[in-house]
């Protein structure tokens, strides 16, 4: 009788622990597999009239930042040390563009205004460059290397320390000279 | 009387009459390629949109397909595979377009390949098991359920004479 239970415990456990697992993951946590990868070319029509073009940025370090107005904290949080980022960078050939995703023209006016955004900035219609990204959530921040191709993807909130580690990390590598 | 050769005079009518054939097939035309040109999609191309999207997980639900999701990046997929198929890509085509974008995490059903097999065949392999306990299992428990159906057990003497006594009082 006491092997029958044991027997049962060790079917069981095993699958309970097994789902137990999969319920503490995040799915937005999952590895992208664009990592590696040149990166998606897209145009984007920004709010201040302007255009941008990723395929024009070769030979730069590219940050791409996916963010929206409904985002609540963590792209109120993020706004200011990407500003900073841009600020410290733009004059060392780092390009960062926010792409905003899923929002209302006003209220991504308003938080642009509100954080004093002097960076490119446009709204990404239709997600197309959302998904071409397999964008799971905002806000997310994707670094590109000189080349074009993707060197990391940081998912949720990022901070100064991280961006100027990965931009630090992008200047020196493939022989930059800043 | 006119050759052979010559154009036959014909009145107002007859010409009418030799173009009435063209009236099925601009319909024909108007039916098949309007909508075409209009942007418009077929019965196919949705019934096909909505297959591919079934078998998409979609990235900011829980637990919901891009096609049941009512989301509006789920709805912009849909868009896009709508346009990818319009462009001639097919069902594979464009599932390998979102699993090369998202992982194979987007794909709801596994591809059947290296370990993602073991969730295929495992099914195959656990069912008979199972079925075989309960089958193991049932027939025991008749068993021991016929056993327990044993005739009643016949009282002590004592309290035996002593029901058969108040028994017969009331008679």
């Amino acid at each position: 009788m006491m092997l029958k239970k044991i027997l049962i415990l060790v079917a069981v456990l095993p699958v309970l622990a097994l789902l137990a697992y999969a319920l503490t993951l995040d799915p937005r946590s999952i590895p992208s597999p664009l990592v590696g990868r040149q990166a998606g070319e897209f145009t984007l029509s920004l709010f201040d009239g302007g255009r941008f073009t990723l395929a024009e940025q070769r030979g730069k370090v590219v940050v791409i930042n996916v963010w929206s107005s409904w985002c609540i904290p963590a792209c109120y949080n993020e706004a200011p040390a990407l500003e900073a980022a841009w600020q410290r960078y733009h004059s060392r050939g780092v390009v960062l563009v926010g792409v905003n995703y899923q929002d209302r023209d006003a209220a991504a006016r308003e938080f642009l205004a509100r954080f004093r955004h002097t960076f490119p900035n446009g709204p990404d219609t239709g997600s197309k460059i959302a998904i071409e990204y397999g964008v799971r959530g905002v806000p997310e921040t994707f670094f590109i290397d000189r080349d074009g191709r993707i060197a990391y993807r940081h998912v949720g909130e990022i901070s100064l320390p991280i961006l100027v580690q990965h931009i630090e990390q992008l200047l020196h590598e493939s022989g930059g000279t800043s | 009387m006119r050759g052979c050769g010559e154009p036959r005079q014909r009145g107002k009518g007859a010409v009418l009459r030799g173009w009435l054939w063209a009236l099925p097939v601009t319909g024909l035309v108007v039916v098949c390629f309007v909508p075409l040109a209009l942007g418009a999609t077929t019965p196919d191309l949705e019934a096909q949109v909505r297959e591919i999207a079934s078998q998409l997980r979609c990235p900011v639900c829980q637990g919901l397909s891009v096609g049941d999701s009512p989301s509006e990046l789920a709805n912009e997929m849909r868009t896009l595979i709508r346009e990818q198929l319009q462009q001639g890509k097919t069902s594979a085509e464009v599932l390998d377009y979102f699993a090369q974008r998202y992982g194979e995490w987007i794909l709801l059903a596994p591809p059947k390949r290296g370990f993602n097999l073991v969730i295929w065949v495992l099914p195959f392999v656990l069912l008979p098991i199972g079925a075989a306990a309960v089958y193991v299992g049932a027939r025991r428990w008749v068993r021991r359920s016929a056993a327990s159906e044993s005739p009643p057990q016949r009282l002590d003497s004592p309290y035996a004479e002593r029901l058969q006594r108040e028994l017969d009082s009331y008679r």
